[in-house]
């Protein structure tokens, strides 16, 4: 069992083991800070979805709250008009590149985008940018779940819930920049590709990507 | 054992020596077969000379060797013949070079017309320490960088070449890692981070497997000085790498080298065949307990893949891209094992900083950034090329008496420093010296190198929009700050560009967005990304209110903003050449003889304007396009 160690979360004091990543530490005592990428399992953690910013003293600027460790003595602030200002372009950056038509989107109400944007009392539509939500087709090949790739954030959770709990390796990241997105080999459809519907990816989508079908 | 290594060395070094006396003997030929020789020619000029030497039955020898730095004159050949002072011949073409086979070689006329300079000092014909560049040009790593074969060992042995190995096997690692630290060297790959610091956080490491990586992944555009000196000086390269494996303790090296520069890894792979023979590479290193082997890994041209954990990922097979910090390379770099990598300059200085002690290193330079810097010069520079300059120099020293300035009497506008990593700086902040520190408060960063030279025809925003269009391009795409806000941050400037953009707030959503990449993304590419936008915000803010506000492009650049004018009394009935010279034909001629443009076609080639001849001068370029509008008009009156 590895040390415990006291730090204080926007003035509350939590004990917790030392070593462990501030994110999970502060959801774990119900103190949120938005994210989409974070699986505690993938060390070193993705760090890709730039949402989890926190102060913390000792530190110029804002820090991502998944890939820092907890010491002793650590003081952290979740809000601060930095980690705003932070948090804020990226959601919508984030926006952007996501199909917003929420009522028509099946994970409505359950959706970690819209989540987000309530703690954090953001818009749930583009203010500053423009949309650039790619014209990609939904790929509905398998008979239990659907992808529209329109609605993907890359958070990247599907892919490792696919590589590494389910050990299928039926999709993946692939292409650079703007044009990543979460496909199969090949770009096959999914019913081509050596998925087996075990629905796993499904699960821990964050936001209507994938969702089962019905 | 020590002093096994230096017994074994000095052996091999006297035969090193032997050969090359012996090659003095005769008459030689150096030309420069770096990629930039190639590219203006140096492969017929080589044998052209090979041809004549042999037609005349000469016991001469043409040698390739690598890049001098004066890409401006290249093809560059030198022929050193004994009794004479060795020669730099610049802009040889294949009659040149039979000329001075003929000339030179037969007879004994060294053509002192098509000489540049001379290699010795002697006194009839100047040296390079004769010239502005000389005076303020300082080499250390690129001392034989164009003067020894890169293919044989034993010329760079003959210089010298692997006593610093030889001395530092008689000393313990520590040694070595405290005279790197106390030589202060920083990291040349960029950021600057101290070389010596990084090793030792390495070397603390429990784990007995540790790796120690060459970056040769230069991808900067205008940037070429990495690829030179591998292409130039291998053996300095190696020589640095194996000696910091010792300092570190690895027990592995590799060169990750574009694969876009296949003579650079044709000329390493030669160079580490030879150092292995030599028994400088391999088991028990000239005799010693230390073994150590280095092997080459060719990158795919991801630009990302240049930052440290995209590279390391691209080399496991995986995916070239960025993972965050901590932990550290050092900590957990190449297949989890702790892992140096630093830049091919940086490794470099390290046998020089060991033969001739730290304190020499620091004699050069500024206290906060010892040594030299190298830089390509591009541009609108008048001596373009690869430059050695001692730290603290200033921006002016190095454009104006190292480079000679901006050609065709144009104006110097900006200097782009760093590549898309780095800033333009204008005219007022020439007189920063060059340290990683200074530059960095300028809004600029050392970068690996690439300087290059803006003038008045250069457009700021254009500038700023091709930067920011090449790391939107080269984003691997995994933090949201890269992948969607420098696509964001193009929209914006592609507008303005095009005249698109009427809205002055514009310009606060590109700054904002540009401070949140900088300030959020991931990886250094992203966190660097900004600043071309950033630093032309700064200085040339005007610039991008004229683009907004009056449809205008000051410096005529910007496509969608100019058009092309033929000006009726400058104009002449005698000449036909732009006619000719458009590929739309959307050039005329009017009922009076005169030409014209039809707009529709024009595609804005700039053939008309480039072919049209200097005593006319007809062709010109109008911005905002409505201009032309008011000059038709004039005309017709």
């Amino acid at each position: 069992m590895s040390k415990k160690i006291t730090l204080t979360i926007d003035g509350r004091e939590i004990t917790a083991p030392e070593g462990e990543k501030l994110l999970w530490v502060a959801l774990d005592n119900d103190i949120y800070i938005p994210n989409l990428c974070a699986v505690k399992e993938i060390d070193p953690p993705q760090a890709s979805c730039r949402l989890c910013f926190v102060e913390v003293e000792g530190y110029r600027e804002p820090v991502t709250a998944c890939n820092l460790a907890v010491t002793e003595g650590m003081v952290v602030k979740t809000r601060s008009p930095a980690v705003d200002r932070l948090v804020k372009t990226a959601f919508e950056l984030l926006l952007s590149d996501h199909r917003l038509k929420c009522s028509e989107c099946p994970k409505n109400r359950s959706c970690e985008l819209q989540k987000i944007a309530k703690e954090r009392r953001l818009k749930l539509r583009l203010t500053r940018f423009r949309p650039l939500v790619k014209d990609l087709p939904i790929d509905d090949s398998p008979d239990t779940f659907a992808f529209d790739p329109t609605r993907c954030v890359l958070c990247g959770r599907c892919v490792w819930e696919d590589h590494e709990v389910a050990g299928v390796g039926a999709i993946g990241f692939s292409r650079r920049g703007i044009d990543r997105r979460v496909t199969t080999f090949g770009d096959t459809s999914l019913a081509d590709s050596p998925c087996i519907e075990c629905g796993f990816c499904v699960e821990v989508c964050p936001v209507g990507a994938l969702s089962f079908k019905e | 054992m020590g002093q096994a290594s230096t017994e074994l060395y000095e052996k091999i070094k006297a035969a090193a020596t032997e050969k090359i006396t012996a090659l003095k003997q005769k008459p030689v030929v150096l030309v420069g077969m770096a990629t930039c020789g190639k590219a203006a020619g140096a492969e017929k000029v080589r044998e052209a000379f090979k041809k004549e030497i042999e037609s005349h039955g000469l016991e001469a020898q043409v040698i390739d060797v690598g890049c001098m730095g004066h890409c401006y004159a290249e093809p560059l050949a030198i022929i050193a013949k004994p009794g004479h002072t060795p020669l730099c011949y610049g802009y040889v073409d294949e009659e040149l070079a039979k000329r001075l086979v003929i000339d030179f070689l037969v007879n004994d006329d060294p053509c002192y017309e098509f000489a540049m300079v001379a290699l010795e000092t002697n006194d009839v014909f100047p040296t390079f320490s004769d010239f502005p560049r000389g005076v303020y040009e300082q080499k250390m790593i690129l001392e034989h960088c164009g003067f020894i074969d890169p293919e044989d060992i034993d010329h760079y042995i003959d210089k010298d070449g692997y006593a610093a190995l030889a001395k530092i096997l008689t000393l313990e690692p520590e040694e070595v890692l405290e005279e790197v630290k106390s030589a202060n060297l920083r990291g040349r790959g960029g950021a600057g981070f101290p070389a010596g610091t990084k090793w030792e956080a390495c070397r603390k490491q429990k784990e007995p497997v540790k790796y120690v990586i060459c970056n040769g992944d230069e991808g900067d555009p205008g940037a070429f000085m990495d690829r030179s000196i591998l292409e130039s000086n291998p053996h300095q390269v190696i020589e640095g790498l194996i000696i910091s494996a010792y300092a570190i303790g690895a027990t592995e090296g590799y060169f990750y080298i574009r694969a876009e520069y296949p003579q650079a890894i044709r000329t390493i792979r030669t160079a580490l065949e030879q150092a292995r023979e030599k028994g400088f590479l391999g088991k028990s290193i000239l005799g010693s307990d230390f073994d150590f082997e280095i092997k080459v890994f060719q990158g795919s041209g991801a630009f990302v893949c240049g930052e440290g954990s995209a590279l390391v990922s691209s080399m496991e097979g995986k995916m070239g891209i960025p993972r965050p910090r901590p932990p550290r390379l050092t900590t957990s770099g190449f297949r989890g094992k702790p892992t140096v990598v630093n830049n091919v300059k940086t490794f470099c200085y390290v046998p020089l900083i060991m033969k001739n002690g730290a304190d020499w290193f620091k004699s050069t330079g500024t206290p906060g950034s010892p040594g030299t810097a190298v830089f390509t010069l591009v541009g609108k520079i008048t001596n373009s090329g690869l430059v050695e300059v001692p730290m603290g120099t200033t921006l002016r020293q190095l454009i104006y008496d190292v480079g000679e300035g901006i050609p065709d009497e144009k104006e110097f506008k900006a200097v782009q420093i760093g590549g898309p990593s780095g800033g333009c700086l204008p005219e007022s902040a020439l007189d920063v010296p060059i340290d990683f520190d200074s530059l960095e408060e300028a809004g600029a960063m050392m970068g690996s190198g690439g300087l290059v030279v803006l003038n008045e025809d250069d457009c700021m925003v254009g500038i700023a929009r091709y930067f920011l269009e090449f790391v939107q391009k080269e984003s691997c795409g995994k933090c949201t700050f890269c992948r969607l806000g420098t696509k964001h941050m193009l929209e914006i400037l592609n507008d303005i560009t095009q005249g698109k953009e009427k809205d002055l707030a514009s310009l606060d959503l590109l700054r904002e967005l540009a401070e949140d990449i900088k300030a959020g993304s991931l990886c250094n590419l992203g966190k660097t990304a900004p600043n071309p936008v950033l630093t032309t915000l700064r200085y040339f803010w005007d610039e991008y209110i004229v683009h907004i506000t009056e449809g205008r492009c000051p410096a005529l650049m910007c496509k969608d903003l100019i058009v092309y004018y033929i000006a009726p009394e400058l104009c002449s009935k005698l000449c036909n050449v732009c006619v000719g010279s458009c590929p739309t034909e959307a050039i005329y001629t009017r009922e009076d003889g005169l030409k014209a443009i039809d707009q529709e076609k024009c595609v804005k080639c700039d053939n008309c304007l480039k072919t049209c001849p200097p005593q006319y001068n007809a062709v010109i370029k109008l911005s905002p396009p409505e201009m032309l509008k008011e000059k038709e008009g004039g005309s017709a009156k």
